[in-house]
């Protein structure tokens, strides 16, 4: 029994009537082995993630589970079979306690408690709210329920999307655990410093079939994009000599001890036109705090900010948005209308002045929104309702709108978080062509080896304070996460 | 997989209805025209000429005369709507400014006292934007209590004017009761509203506003729209509107009453919510409003000819504004 794998999907197909979302996808994981499943955005993943935990049924093809031919067709069959879904939105029902929601499941309590202290929770009450826990707390007990579940192979969608470093490092310390002990595990997921440290072997998906398994060895991050993409992109440095003339005369924004409270302490940084400055923080170091302040949705509780050398306060995101701010938050459900048109959405700022609330200009909004939607690539086949988009895209749209308005200062949060790598490489050039053509962008992202292709030079804050500024070149990842971890503070004050 | 992909035949069909949502309606309100031709033939359709053939366009410049105060406010329910909101204060604005015009007319005069009762709409109006927009009251109770206190004030208010009698400003009841060829003069009042409604919704920066404050206020706040400026805006004009349907109403019924318009604030509801305007905001259309009081007019005369007890008219009226709504929410997946 041991040669046969725990899970073994092949010949898998699906179509959603002429679509072909799935045409021939395989995935094998085997008893103590955690498998990557990789595919850029519209590759089939979630169809094939669908697939395989019973929410949907395939065309064509077959899904063993031990060997069993595994007539899953719904989550709860597919959970009784042994497999177990955790996916990147939590599960858990916002208004009943930990108990209530445990009952719903059907999870025991005392591993599930076991769980929860292994991944790092302290002091949880099972009579907590969910409504009043953390969404990295939430993602956790979501984990812990699956895994006090002792399922025979769990399936993780993204669910480290957003967690602060610190959890991510505990998820992947327990999940590799847990795998040795024989349990089989499929990660779905963009992180490739995530995957070469967790997984066995990666599998990719393109275009509906499975078209590489690799195993996971130093270089098989140029090798997996390849198969995503069929190409690679290398972004060099821009020359030390244009950065210093860019870095001269007044900058953009100017941001002194600034603080927020309680979490943003003293903030900081000049950020100059032309220039793109990271922000790198573990989650909940006050950055969230810092964008808040500087898009005018929060007032901030000491420090300054200047635009050109001018003092400001922004007192609503207008007041930003007329200082040359343009805010990109994290969560693309807060930035979109849904419902409405991908031209609606991008051209939103617009009208939302009081003396442009006339007869809108419809010949000026359609070029503008033509010349954004061009110059993002948007795919625009679902355009009559952004929700109809895929995730990329949507974040294009958000993007998109203020390259329509023109940009001046643009504040990046976490823009690459949950979309695809295809995307993803879009979105740096496009950020660093931004600022060679004169934009000043403040770029935060959860992901560190992101800084040195997107950015110039990034802050790093620990604590709610500035803690190191770090030259794109030097921005390896081991130093990033040194210094996000507040370390090169410590050793200064020894 | 963008969503588009999973869908059924079924979903798709429904999504057609739904981006064309005057399809089924228009064919929903001919339907009823056709059971109400089969109940009293030659009602609308006269096969005899002569006498029946004024019957018919007496029928129809009727539902049409009626049916425009009803659209009127229910433009109001529609725009309010838009932004997840309701104004129930306009049928007690409508009651208000008629009555207010009435008594008014014959002691300041007509240009004035119609000026003084479109003000009185607007005061309230802009009291509910003061409370929605920026106290953040939920509309539905700041309408229904500056609704209760409107009522109030009009009671007061009619001790003093008691003695002084009314009037109905002739300009009023030709509009409201006159005729020009065959259909209804209010027409004259209603089709360049319903024309300024439609290209307000659609061609103009407030009314996009409207859309994004209903469909997400965050993104609309982070796109730099002040919601409280909208809201002010939005619900000051819909006591203008429900101001200047009391007028109308005034001269169609020409009876000034401590109630008058009342009785339209719920079928104004309907109106918009048969027409295709989700409650909770981001999704309405005005046309489908004017088909709703087109509809609803037409069932109120079916019920009519069934001579029912009021009673059982008015359960049975409630009874099919339910069906057809959740039958309409079905078709078209809005909700």
């Amino acid at each position: 029994m041991t040669d046969t794998p725990l899970l073994d999907a092949s010949g898998v197909a699906k179509s959603f009537g002429a679509v072909k979302a799935l045409t021939d996808a395989r995935l094998t994981v085997a008893r103590g082995e955690v498998v990557a499943l990789m595919g850029a955005n519209g590759a089939g993943k979630s169809t094939f993630v669908k697939i395989l935990t019973g929410a949907l049924r395939p065309d064509r093809g077959r899904v063993l589970i031990r060997g069993q031919e595994a007539r899953v067709g719904s989550p709860r069959g597919a959970r009784r079979s042994g497999l177990v879904p955790v996916y990147q939105e939590p599960s858990l029902i916002p208004d009943l306690d930990v108990m209530d929601n445990l009952r719903l499941g059907d999870t025991p309590v005392d591993p599930f408690r076991h769980w929860v202290e292994a991944l790092g929770i302290k002091g949880l009450r099972l009579t907590d709210l969910i409504g009043d826990l953390p969404l990295a707390t939430l993602r956790i007990l979501d984990l812990a329920r699956a895994l006090a579940a002792e399922p025979d192979v769990l399936l993780l969608d993204e669910m480290t999307a957003a967690l602060p470093t610190d959890l991510v490092e505990r998820v992947l310390e327990t999940v590799r655990a847990k795998a040795d002990a024989g349990l089989g595990v499929i990660y779905v997921s963009h992180r490739f410093t995530e995957i070469s440290r967790l997984c066995d072997r990666a599998t990719v998906l393109r275009d509906g079939r499975t078209v590489g398994e690799l195993p996971i060895e130093p270089g098989v991050e140029d090798r997996a994009v390849e198969l995503m993409l069929g190409e690679t992109i290398d972004l060099g440095q821009r020359d030390a000599a244009t950065l210093q003339a860019v870095r001269r005369g007044t900058p953009r924004l100017a941001v002194r001890g600034l603080a927020a409270a309680p979490k943003l302490q003293d903030v900081s940084f000049d950020l100059h036109a032309g220039e793109v400055l990271g922000v790198v923080a573990l989650e909940g170091q006050g950055q969230d705090e810092l964008f808040d302040v500087l898009a005018g949705f929060r007032k901030p509780t000491g420090g300054t900010v200047s635009v050109d050398g001018q003092a400001a306060s922004f007192a609503h995101p207008a007041d930003a948005i007329a200082a040359g701010l343009s805010y990109v938050p994290g969560n693309r459900a807060e930035a979109l209308l849904a419902q409405r048109s991908v031209r609606e959405n991008i051209a939103l700022p617009f009208s939302a002045r009081m003396r442009d609330w006339g007869p809108l200009r419809l010949r000026h909004e359609r070029a503008r929104v033509a010349h954004a939607i061009e110059k993002l690539q948007i795919d625009t086949r679902a355009q009559g309702e952004v929700q109809r988009l895929s995730g990329g895209n949507q974040q294009k749209v958000t993007i998109g709108r203020w390259l329509a308005t023109g940009v001046e200062t643009l504040l990046l949060f976490d823009p690459t978080r949950g979309i695809d790598v295809r995307t993803k490489r879009q979105i740096y050039p496009l950020v660093r062509e931004l600022a060679e053509q004169g934009a000043a962008v403040l770029f935060y992202t959860s992901e560190l080896a992101e800084v040195p292709l997107a950015c110039d030079r990034a802050v790093v804050i620990f604590g709610g304070r500035v803690v190191d500024v770090i030259e794109a070149g030097a921005a390896d990842e081991a130093t990033l996460m040194r210094a996000a971890y507040g370390l090169t503070a410590q050793e200064g004050a020894a | 997989m963008s969503m588009a992909d999973t869908d059924t035949p079924l979903v798709r069909f429904g999504r057609v209805l739904r981006d064309n949502p005057m399809i089924p309606l228009i064919a929903f309100l001919l339907l009823l025209i056709a059971v109400l031709e089969v109940m009293r033939p030659g009602i609308v359709m006269p096969f005899r000429i002569g006498r029946d053939g004024l019957i018919s366009s007496f029928w129809l410049g009727n539902l049409i005369k009626f049916a425009i105060p009803l659209a009127m406010l229910a433009a109001c329910q529609v725009l309010t709507m838009l932004t997840a909101g309701i104004d129930l204060s306009v049928g007690v604005v409508a009651t208000v400014s008629a009555f207010v015009c009435a008594t008014l007319s014959s002691i300041w005069g007509v240009p004035q006292a119609v000026m003084m009762a479109l003000a009185c709409g607007l005061v309230v109006g802009l009291v509910n934007g003061f409370g929605v927009g920026i106290v953040r009251v939920h509309p539905l109770i700041m309408t229904l209590g500056t609704g209760l206190i409107a009522t109030g004030c009009l009671q007061v208010y009619q001790r003093y004017v008691i003695n002084a009698g009314s009037e109905i400003p002739a300009f009023l009841e030709w509009l409201g009761t006159g005729r020009t060829m065959g259909m209804p003069n209010g027409l004259f009042l209603f089709l360049p509203f319903a024309a300024f409604i439609l290209w307000l919704m659609r061609y103009t920066g407030f009314g996009r506003n409207l859309f994004a404050l209903g469909s997400n206020e965050t993104a609309a706040k982070l796109s730099g729209v002040k919601s409280w400026q909208v809201l002010m805006a939005l619900y000051a004009l819909s006591g203008l509107i429900a101001a200047l349907t009391g007028l109308l109403y005034l001269g169609m019924i020409r009876a000034p009453s401590l109630s008058l318009a009342n009785p339209l604030l719920l079928p104004s509801v309907a109106a918009a919510v048969i027409g295709g305007t989700s409650i909770f905001g981001g999704r309405g259309s005005f046309a489908g409003a004017i088909v709703g009081a087109l509809i609803l007019r037409v069932l109120d005369t079916m019920l009519t000819l069934l001579q029912m007890p009021e009673g059982a008219r008015t359960a049975l009226f409630g009874l099919i504004i339910l069906a057809v709504t959740a039958l309409y929410v079905r078709i078209t997946g809005t909700r």
